[in-house]
């Protein structure tokens, strides 16, 4: 059992439901688009898989390599494998980046076990030089004062980083110029390989040029209402989202 | 009062040769109680001087006719009864308990900090006294060849008094407030020290080498005079939990750098929660020196201490950073006082302190620069971080700037750790308590790098311990 499960996944805040009876697989090894107008979904989606308080699951299941992965900590999530990249990563002021990746590397590790200094600095150091961040950079207090392109590299160094089997990048695109964007792509890149399961979230179609999709589809409504390859994207481009709520799912609003 | 004509044995302190020995005094036992018989019990134990022990007495008097200060004050200052205190500890009377007794939480924490083992037994009330006479020797010499004076103050009044008198009660007046009325009457402990003209002191002092039943006392008084152009570092306190059954503890610190002299002053205070920790700590700065104040407060019920600075030279400079920690049934008031008292001095003080469970912050700053001043500045920074919804900080500055050319700089902030910063961690592995303390850390961070070394890596581990015990 190699993939993210997703199965008749209902959740929302409070009183409302935002994702209705979502199905989706994702298996190790392949890159899934998830492309959708605002107010669709895809943020619940991807806060409700990293286990946020604020989202409430009233029904389905969640299976990361068969293991059950709803009602479990959000730590426990992550040290099963899961990573999610923020639309808007916060700022933790005072805690360096070679400090919080340290500590993270860490509680990955078993009891007593200590991440060794050199190697993870010379890690560190590699996985920045490929993303063109400064290596002074470490020093700096995690997201403090960043850009917003600034910090969506932050989010590919820390998966970089962490090596996750699952990684959700939640409109990892938003507010990148495109020599920021290519670095990213680059960056996921360069992670691709039969390890790793990816969920690309985006508005845009262009992300997808430089992240080449294995599968794409489309959310509307809480719920996924067509899926294709890679040039559904494109079409979806070219024809609006109107499209979608035209044709592909005439019943909902 | 207790007047039992038994003898009994107390240890008499030889701080010139670093020895601790026992020897059999005086027919009475000071007991619990503050009269002027005990005045008289502790003038006659240490054999001080006439002038001393008048001073002393004049000191219960000003103690007695003070109000307790609860009109600005937490109330629960009226918990203390001061007939049950004993004023003067003695070997034979500090009550002992056993290992088995000590919390487990307290020997956890010893274990976390890597405390040595002998250490243990001292730190947790099992023993009396720590022997580091090895240690304080060695220091000794090296520091009687620069010409340093690092005594008690029964030694420094009586051998030094030439040296220590002038000063003496100068900086903090027996007046000041009710608790520095009350040390005055009772000291006993502390560290008197003096540095020669231009003598730079490279290695700081401590207060730890001389551990004994005094001086992790109740009623320390200090006394450090550097002369001009001269540089000290003091440490005081210790990051491992303190037990302590004596309830009050009330020090006064008193610093005087004169012309071009250099003070750092760094405590670390883990008191046990029982503890009424109030204390009054000012340093006199002359023309073109500088005072520092590095402040950590953990422990206790209630801790009260604003050290402050008297700007009373030209170009004189200031400062006091501070650490302040509060949790369930703690209430750390704390702050800083800065007095500029000529032209071109700056005064810079950086507080932060943090609020968990229940715990109360409250910080007081005190800065004042009159209208015939000129080129002053103070710049202040006081950021509260709450944990818990019930906790609690209060902020009461005191800011008054008169005259032309002067400039105050004030910025305070109160934040929450917040639920999005704990979520963003923990989505990367980290478990709450980590990514609490890697918070609180990450606030106090600039602050922590200012105390040396081994007590910064203390301190953080310390912030953890305090952390992982108040998630959930």
């Amino acid at each position: 059992m190699s993939s993210l499960d997703i199965r008749h996944l209902s959740a929302g805040i409070g009183e409302r439901t935002i994702l209705k009876d979502f199905s989706l697989s994702i298996p190790k090894g392949e890159v899934h688009a998830i492309m959708g107008p605002n107010g669709t979904g895809k943020s619940t989606l991807a806060k409700s898989l990293a286990g946020h308080e604020d989202y409430t699951i009233t029904s389905g299941e969640v299976f990361l390599d068969g293991q059950p992965l709803l009602g479990l900590e959000p730590d426990a999530r992550a040290r099963l494998g899961l990573f999610l990249a923020f639309q808007y990563p916060c700022e933790i002021p005072g805690v360096s980046i070679a400090n919080f990746l340290r500590a993270a590397v860490q509680a990955r590790l078993p009891e007593g076990e200590e991440v060794a200094a050199t190697a993870y600095y010379k890690r560190l150091h590699e996985k920045m030089d490929l993303l063109k961040m400064d290596r002074k950079f470490t020093a700096r207090s995690l997201n403090e004062g960043f850009s917003g392109g600034e910090r969506k590299r932050c989010e590919i160094l820390q998966m970089m980083m962490l090596e996750p089997k699952y990684a959700i990048m939640d409109e990892t695109d938003s507010g990148l110029d495109i020599d920021a964007l290519k670095i990213v792509a680059e960056g996921v890149n360069l992670m691709r390989g039969p390890q790793l399961g990816v969920l690309v979230i985006t508005h845009y179609q262009r992300l997808l040029d430089y992240i080449v999709p294995d599968a794409v589809h489309v959310m509307w409504d809480g719920r996924i209402v067509k899926s294709g390859g890679k040039d559904l994207a494109h079409e979806l481009e070219a024809r609006g989202y109107d499209w979608v709520s035209q044709e592909l799912a005439p019943a909902g609003k | 009062m207790n007047t039992d004509a038994a003898t009994t044995t107390q240890i008499e302190l030889d701080r010139e040769k670093g020895n601790f020995r026992y020897e059999t005094d005086y027919a009475f036992d000071a007991g619990v109680g503050l009269t002027p018989a005990t005045i008289d019990y502790i003038a006659g134990v240490k054999g001080e001087e006439p002038w001393v022990r008048e001073f002393r007495h004049k000191a219960l008097k000003t103690f007695e006719a003070k109000p307790m200060p609860t009109h600005w004050a937490t109330k629960d200052l009226e918990a203390i009864d001061f007939t049950k205190i004993r004023y003067y500890l003695s070997q034979g009377q500090k009550p002992s308990r056993s290992w088995d007794d000590v919390p487990a939480a307290m020997k956890n924490t010893f274990e976390r900090l890597g405390i040595p083992e002998q250490e243990r037994k001292f730190l947790a009330g099992v023993e009396a006294q720590f022997d580091s006479e090895a240690a304080y020797s060695r220091m000794k010499e090296g520091l009687s060849k620069l010409g340093v004076i690092f005594v008690g103050p029964t030694e420094g009044l009586k051998e030094h008094a030439d040296i220590f008198r002038p000063w003496f009660g100068k900086i903090i007046p027996t007046t000041d407030n009710k608790f520095s009325a009350l040390n005055s009457a009772v000291f006993s402990g502390g560290s008197f020290i003096y540095v020669p003209k231009g003598v730079k002191v490279k290695q700081p002092l401590q207060a730890y080498f001389r551990i004994n039943a005094e001086n992790f006392g109740q009623f320390e008084r200090t006394l450090i005079i550097a002369d001009e152009g001269a540089e000290v570092t003091y440490m005081e306190g210790c990051t491992a939990p303190k037990f302590e059954t004596a309830t009050l503890h009330s020090a006064v610190v008193e610093l005087v750098a004169l012309k071009g002299a250099k003070i750092q002053y760094i405590t670390v205070q883990n008191w046990s929660n029982n503890v009424f920790n109030l204390v009054t700590k000012r340093g006199l700065a002359h023309e073109e020196s500088e005072i520092r104040w590095i402040d950590c407060n953990i422990g206790s019920r209630l801790t009260m201490k604003y050290p402050g600075v008297i700007l009373k030279g030209r170009k004189a400079r200031g400062e006091v950073l501070s650490i302040a920690l509060a949790n369930d049934g703690q209430h750390q008031d704390t702050g800083a006082k800065m007095i500029h008292a000529a032209d071109e001095t700056t005064s810079n003080i950086v507080a932060k302190s943090i609020s968990v469970g229940k715990g109360r912050s409250t910080y007081r700053g005190l800065v004042q620069i009159p209208k015939h001043l000129k080129n002053c500045k103070n710049n202040t920074e006081c950021d509260a971080l709450l944990i818990n919804a019930h906790s609690r900080t209060d902020t009461y500055p005191a800011i008054t700037v008169r005259g032309e050319g002067n400039s105050v700089q004030h910025e305070a902030s109160v934040s929450k750790v917040s639920a999005e910063q704990i979520f963003y961690m923990r989505s990367r592995g980290l478990s709450e308590a980590a990514a609490m303390s890697l918070s609180v850390n990450g606030f106090i961070n600039d602050l922590v790098r200012e105390f040396p070394m081994e007590y910064s890596v203390e301190l953080k581990r310390l912030i953890e311990l305090e952390m992982e015990g108040s998630v959930g």
